[in-house]
């Protein structure tokens, strides 16, 4: 990335989470069970540009999804910071403040049968964030505003007095969608918002994302566990392993030039569509367990390259030609 | 005996009555799978992928019943076989393997049990050699210290060595193909790499043929012979793996592989399909992509096409019939 004078849109610094997932105190008691923690998101630093796009990518129980929940405000951050156009978005700041943040900032969620309440008309799924803020002022208004929004994603305004019930999977996503848009915000966070979509309807939905984000200059965050997905969207990608960033480079960059261990063997693993023929590094074992993550670097049980001091010392996110990545043996030119 | 297919599915029609009347949710599905040959089954939601497999390892939920058609298992008709004869080829004959490792597996018996269970049912082995080959198994499908393993749990098991034991327990007796139901699909990018690469060296290994359903075409691509892309449940196109994804035929595979974003090529817009596949109550005459196909002619929507060779795929569209009357059109 480089130094650039126009400040990011979002800022994120050291940002962590734990969770408490120990046993009720009674067998804690009883049974001598310690106290037991998670640490879903583990120190994460990252900016988004304005109107630009940042994937975070990573398999299953990797804390992508927290962090996007963090963002939005939907868990506290149990340390760090998260900063929206240069302002805090933590309890520091008044009520006031806070409700005009969370105006500019919405989220769109993975599953569309289970983020639409299926008693609510699509006017009222819609309309809610606009009457919640007062962004209008009666009934019509809002019925012209709904309807403009829904035709904004490819559906009729008449569409707005049905029920969730009466679209399809990649319909009731483009409701999500509008109504995340309801109160102009600059920044939307998407929380896996294809992966329980066909394919054809997948490009649907990414084809409108896309025109809404030239249209409307719209900043993205944008979690997903398909590489290829992302490759689509982002201009710049993420990598989570086990809680923490392990690279974060601009798009052709990572794709091209994949640094980290981890990285790399993600790019391998992806079943190819154009049957390219590339040598595959098959890589053994899975994802440790996060309540007790290995020493030093976390992916070091599964390196090819780990040596003693990848398993004793957690290497720290930096800056190597251009692109940031956690890992000794990039750092010392071992790979 | 050696050019039979393991398996012959002809004219299949799978329908669901219901108070509203009766739904064709498989209609006039054909094709066949070669000795050690490997079928890719491959559809969005509601295709009639998973209900292909299901009819064909006899396994369909009530009320949905075969309503026409043939099934055949190294040329002997399976379909009409009663319950008790079924079970019998059931995990002799056809393996299954599901999407869902955790409910595949049943949590109160060890691992151990419920393979030398399905070995002392279908093989005439003791029990001490059904154990010996549950471990042979085990260590087969890369479990590591699979002596140990054997006596514990799922719930002792990660992810992606459940759907390794799944996958033993599929090939415990040695059947001739297993009918593989998204065995990916819930597992993460890393494992399935390491599932599919597994599945395949097995299969080769016991000779079995494998009819892998799943809703990605890149597993298709790296695994498959050949694919039959399925659409409101009858066969759209169906032929060589690399035929089918870079020359397709039928409109709709064309839009399917258009729609999939590409590892290793750039586009500002992903083709798309508008619409979606039509419920199986609203599905329309003629051929059931017109609704949404770019290329739509007046007699697509009067007639409906039967697979006929393209290239060196067969495609159920009339573009590939040169236009002409469905009385001349070539026979496959």
């Amino acid at each position: 990335m480089t130094a650039t004078n126009d400040k990011p849109l979002v800022e994120v610094r050291d940002l962590a989470k734990v969770f408490d997932v120990s046993a009720p105190w009674l067998n804690r008691v009883v049974e001598r069970k310690p106290r037991q923690f998670v640490h879903a998101v583990d120190g994460v630093s990252f900016s988004i540009q304005r109107g630009k796009t940042l994937a975070l990518v990573g398999e299953s129980g990797c804390g992508k999804s927290t962090v996007a929940r963090l963002l939005v405000g939907l868990y506290q951050p149990t340390r760090g910071d998260v900063r929206f156009d240069g302002q805090a978005t933590d309890a520091a700041q008044d009520a006031a403040g806070l409700r005009t943040l969370r105006r500019r900032m919405q989220m769109i969620f993975q599953d569309p049968y289970a983020s639409l309440n299926p008693r609510w008309k699509v006017l009222d799924i819609v309309g809610e964030p606009l009457r919640e803020h007062g962004l209008v002022d009666n009934d019509d208004a809002l019925r012209t505003q709904v309807g403009s929004l829904l035709q904004s994603v490819g559906l009729a305004t008449t569409d707005q007095d049905k029920f969730p019930h009466q679209f399809s999977g990649g319909q009731r996503q483009r409701i999500s969608i509008a109504r995340a848009l309801a109160t102009q915000p600059e920044f939307l966070v998407c929380d896996e918002p294809t992966s329980a979509l066909d394919v054809s309807v997948q490009a649907q939905v990414l084809n409108i994302m896309k025109d809404l984000q030239r249209t409307r200059g719209l900043t993205y965050l944008f979690i997903s566990h398909n590489l290829a997905v992302v490759r689509h969207v982002a201009d710049q990608v993420g990598v989570m392993y086990l809680g923490r960033l392990v690279e974060v480079a601009d798009k052709a960059e990572l794709f091209g030039h994949p640094r980290h261990p981890y990285t790399r063997m993600l790019l391998d693993a992806i079943p190819d569509i154009h049957m390219s023929g590339r040598a595959r590094t098959p890589v053994q074992g899975e994802v440790p367990n996060p309540l007790n993550p290995p020493s030093g670097c976390a992916f070091h049980p599964r390196c090819p390259h780990a040596n003693a001091r990848c398993s004793a010392e957690r290497p720290a996110l930096t800056m190597f030609h251009g692109v940031q990545v956690a890992c000794h043996a990039v750092q010392e030119g071992r790979i | 005996m050696n050019n039979q297919p393991v398996l012959q599915v002809k004219n299949l029609r799978v329908e669901f009555p219901t108070r509203r009347g009766t739904l064709l949710a498989l209609d006039d599905i054909s094709f066949d799978i070669a000795p050690g040959e490997i079928l890719g089954v491959v559809g969005e939601s509601g295709a009639g992928k998973s209900l292909t497999g299901a009819a064909i390892i006899g396994l369909l939920e009530p009320p949905g019943r075969i309503a026409g058609g043939e099934i055949l298992l190294a040329g002997r008709r399976i379909d009409n076989l009663p319950d008790g004869q079924m079970r019998a080829i059931r995990g002799r004959q056809i393996g299954a393997i599901f999407q869902d490792p955790l409910t595949s597996l049943n949590p109160l018996y060890t691992i151990g049990r419920q393979l030398t269970e399905t070995i002392l049912t279908h093989l005439p082995v003791s029990a001490a050699e059904a154990r010996q080959r549950a471990i042979k198994l085990l260590q087969e499908t890369g479990i590591p210290a699979a002596e140990q393993r054997i006596d514990q749990y799922p719930h002792q098991f990660s992810g992606g060595m459940r759907q390794r034991v799944v996958i033993a327990l599929a090939l415990a007796a040695e059947p001739k193909l297993i009918v593989a139901d998204e065995p990916t699909t819930a597992l993460d990018v890393s494992i399935q790499a390491q599932i599919i690469s597994l599945l395949k060296r097995l299969c080769k290994d016991h000779g079995a043929s494998v009819m892998l359903v799943t809703h990605d075409m890149g597993v298709i691509a790296e695994t498959c012979d050949r694919v039959a892309v399925l659409y409101a449940g009858r066969v759209a196109e169906i032929g060589p793996v690399a035929d089918v994804i870079h020359r397709p035929s039928h409109p709709y595979t064309a839009g399917l592989m258009g729609s999939i974003p590409a590892m290793d090529e750039d586009r500002e817009r992903l083709l798309q399909i508008d619409g979606a596949m039509p419920r199986l109550n609203t599905i329309p005459s003629g051929c059931a992509f017109n609704p949404r196909c770019p290329q739509v002619m007046e007699r697509c929507r009067r007639d409906r096409p039967e697979l006929l060779p393209a290239g060196a795929t067969r495609a159920a569209c009339w573009l590939v019939a040169g236009g002409r009357d469905p009385a001349t059109k070539v026979t496959a």
